[in-house]
């Protein structure tokens, strides 16, 4: 076991040698470009294959092959890079193939610019690509959780033969901070239905094609069965100061570190405010929000977006409380004063108007 | 009674969907028989495309994973790199390989990805109702070139197999045709070295075979094949356009 400094992005790279993770496939594009760079050269190191592909497309269909060959498999992306991943994503959720993707976000829509952002919420977690499909989804907060995340999206992903998505923003992949880097005993399953070609069994098929609808019918209701299965399983959130709390705010990521600090702050005035940061976005804590929001009087959502999670949150509280939202769009971050600011305004008992 | 023709052990025996007259069948079995004579059955992961085919892997008795529009190369590359010791293959129309997945064609021939490629050539999108597919001729008609392919908005024929042997990664670039017994012969032969070529270690192998769509040519099977012979090779000529500096090790060994 050792400690390390790790850009975030690297530590993803790092993570993914540790899970066992030999085949990565990807398209240069900013803020995630560390991790490609580690990749290369980690993965030389230990005998897998980096391969830089010619788009996003063939990236992930890159992977939809090597995961139905059997291989612990991940592909990393940034926000307009993922949108094209997103055809590839549904056919692996569709084929049920496992594959860890990567999404550091930054500020959209279209080209917008390489700035962190927290706008792609709705397509991380709402489905994005086509049909009826789930990913896991976890949002990491720190370095350290960005390893710890990253081992175990591969762990899920081989146990639900789904994809899992780690969504980050500009900020985490650039930070860097001390994470604990060991030696992981990895057991990864066997993949009897893997296309290894077939030697002395009958052939494996990779596919998501059910033409007749009543066969196809019955392939979706298998899979929400596990989608189901998977949201119960894989609820995770961290709670801040939120036991005496009045005032609770939301946040993930980036802007769920910025929050607490403004928390803190608010908390040293004697404003009674706590946080709720939900580490899976998929599945969302609503359950665990709901419980909380009720002994409070007052819920802020921060995000770095227009308010994407926040449907989330109204989702949780059914309108049991009402939901303020500050954010800040296209790249630019939240800061202390302003989270502080809008947190005073639902103390003296006023609305946050964002 | 000595058996002297019988099914490939690397088709299942389920009867072809096809159109009557289609050759997508016939192009279907070469590869079985030549994945059969190679004994490769076993060894060998084939990669379906979208299109009138992409059921191929109810009809070939080996693994198989299903892609996406046009993705098939790229899938092929995924498969081929975890497993690098055995055979992968794609099988793709012309709308596949050369319109929506000219990029995942052409890279992954320019990588010279060791995965053979056999690119079904009809001239026109079969499974979505007999659209301009890129390899449509000039004045040909179409569901979307009602008055015939119009050169002036709709662009020329793409040749395949001429402009991915311009590449250093191709290894092996061949172009056949399956219109009658003795192209059908040919095919075969340019097919297996295709496979052939892969286990040897040479970098990627495509055969373009021409093909036939009596159903969107609207045309009967047997004038198909003739329409085939008289427009599609004088545009595509047939003939081998890349083949490895030196004979194939494999090649020498199997035959
Ligand atoms: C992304 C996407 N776009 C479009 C389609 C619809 N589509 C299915 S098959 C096909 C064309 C197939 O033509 P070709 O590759 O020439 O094969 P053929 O049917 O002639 O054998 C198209 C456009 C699709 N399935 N996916
Ligand atoms: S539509 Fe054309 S390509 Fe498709 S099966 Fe029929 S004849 Fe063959």
């Amino acid at each position: 076991m050792a400690e390390m400094l790790m850009k975030g992005n690297e530590a993803i790279g790092e993570a993914a040698v540790m899970a066992g993770c030999r085949y990565f496939f990807g398209y240069p594009i900013t803020p995630q470009s560390e991790l490609p760079h580690y990749m290369v050269k980690r993965l030389a190191e230990v005998g897998g294959v980096f391969l830089q592909a010619e788009s996003e497309t063939s990236a992930i269909n890159m992977c939809y092959g090597a995961a139905g060959a059997g291989a612990r498999v991940m592909t990393s992306s940034s926000s307009p890079g993922i949108s094209l991943k997103l055809e590839g994503i549904s056919y692996m959720a569709g084929a049920e193939l496992p594959a860890v993707i990567v999404n550091i976000m930054r500020g959209g829509p279209g080209l917008g610019n390489i700035q962190p952002a927290q706008s792609d919420y709705f397509q991380a977690t709402k489905g994005g690509g086509h049909g009826d499909y789930n990913l896991i989804v976890l949002a990491p907060a720190s370095v350290q959780e960005i390893v710890d995340l990253t081992i175990d999206a591969f762990e899920l992903a081989d146990k639900y033969r789904n994809p899992v998505m780690i969504l980050g923003d500009g900020v985490l992949g650039q930070m860097m901070e001390p994470v604990e880097i060991r030696e992981l005993k990895v057991n990864i399953p066997e993949k009897p239905w893997a296309t290894t070609g077939a030697t002395g069994r009958k052939p494996n098929l990779i596919n998501s094609i059910y033409i007749a609808p009543e066969p196809c019918e019955e392939h979706n209701l298998r899979l929400q069965v596990k989608f189901r299965q998977m949201a119960r399983e894989n609820v995770r959130y961290e709670d801040y100061r939120t036991d005496d709390a009045e005032i609770l705010v939301v946040a993930y990521g980036t802007s769920a570190r910025i929050a607490k600090g403004a928390i803190d702050r608010a908390r040293e005035q004697g404003i009674r405010v706590g946080l709720v940061r939900p580490v899976s976005l998929w599945p969302f804590p609503y359950e665990h929000l709901a419980e909380v929001a009720q002994k409070v009087t007052a819920v802020l959502v921060v995000e770095m977006s227009a308010g994407q999670m926040i449907e989330d949150v109204r989702l949780a509280l059914n309108g049991s409380k009402p939901v303020d939202f500050y954010g800040r769009l296209g790249g630019m971050l939240p800061v202390t004063s302003e989270i502080l600011r809008e947190i005073e305004k639902l103390a003296k008992g006023g609305r946050s108007n964002g | 009674m000595v058996k002297v023709f019988e099914r490939p052990k690397s088709l299942t025996g389920k009867p072809f969907h096809y159109c009557p007259g289609c050759t997508h069948g016939i192009i279907h079995r070469l590869v079985a028989e030549t994945i059969d004579e190679l004994g490769i059955r076993e060894t060998t992961i084939g990669v379906g495309p979208v299109g009138c085919s992409v059921f191929i892997f109810e009809y070939m008795n080996l693994d198989f994973q299903q892609a996406s529009h046009g993705r098939a190369p790229a899938v092929a590359t995924g498969v081929k790199r975890v497993h690098p010791g055995k055979t992968v293959f794609t099988y793709q129309g012309d709308g596949d390989l050369a319109a929506i997945g000219t990029a995942e064609i052409v890279h992954a021939a320019a990588r010279g990805e060791r995965i053979t490629v056999i690119f079904v050539n009809n001239a026109i999108y079969g499974m979505t109702g007999g659209q301009l597919a890129p390899t449509t001729l000039v004045g040909m008609e179409t569901t979307t070139s009602p008055v015939g392919r119009n050169q002036e908005t709709q662009g020329s024929p793409v040749r395949v197999s001429e402009m991915l042997s311009t590449l250093d990664g191709a290894g092996y670039i061949a172009r056949v045709s399956v219109h009658d017994p003795k192209h059908i012969i040919q095919a075969k032969k340019a097919i297996r070295k295709a496979f052939a070529n892969q286990m040897s270690g040479v970098g990627f192998s495509l055969v373009e075979v021409l093909s036939t769509c009596p159903t969107n040519w609207g045309l009967h099977p047997i004038e198909a094949t003739k329409w085939l012979a008289d427009n599609l090779i004088p545009y595509y000529p047939l003939g081998e356009f890349k083949v490895p500096p030196a004979p194939a090790k494999a090649e020498r060994e199997v035959e």
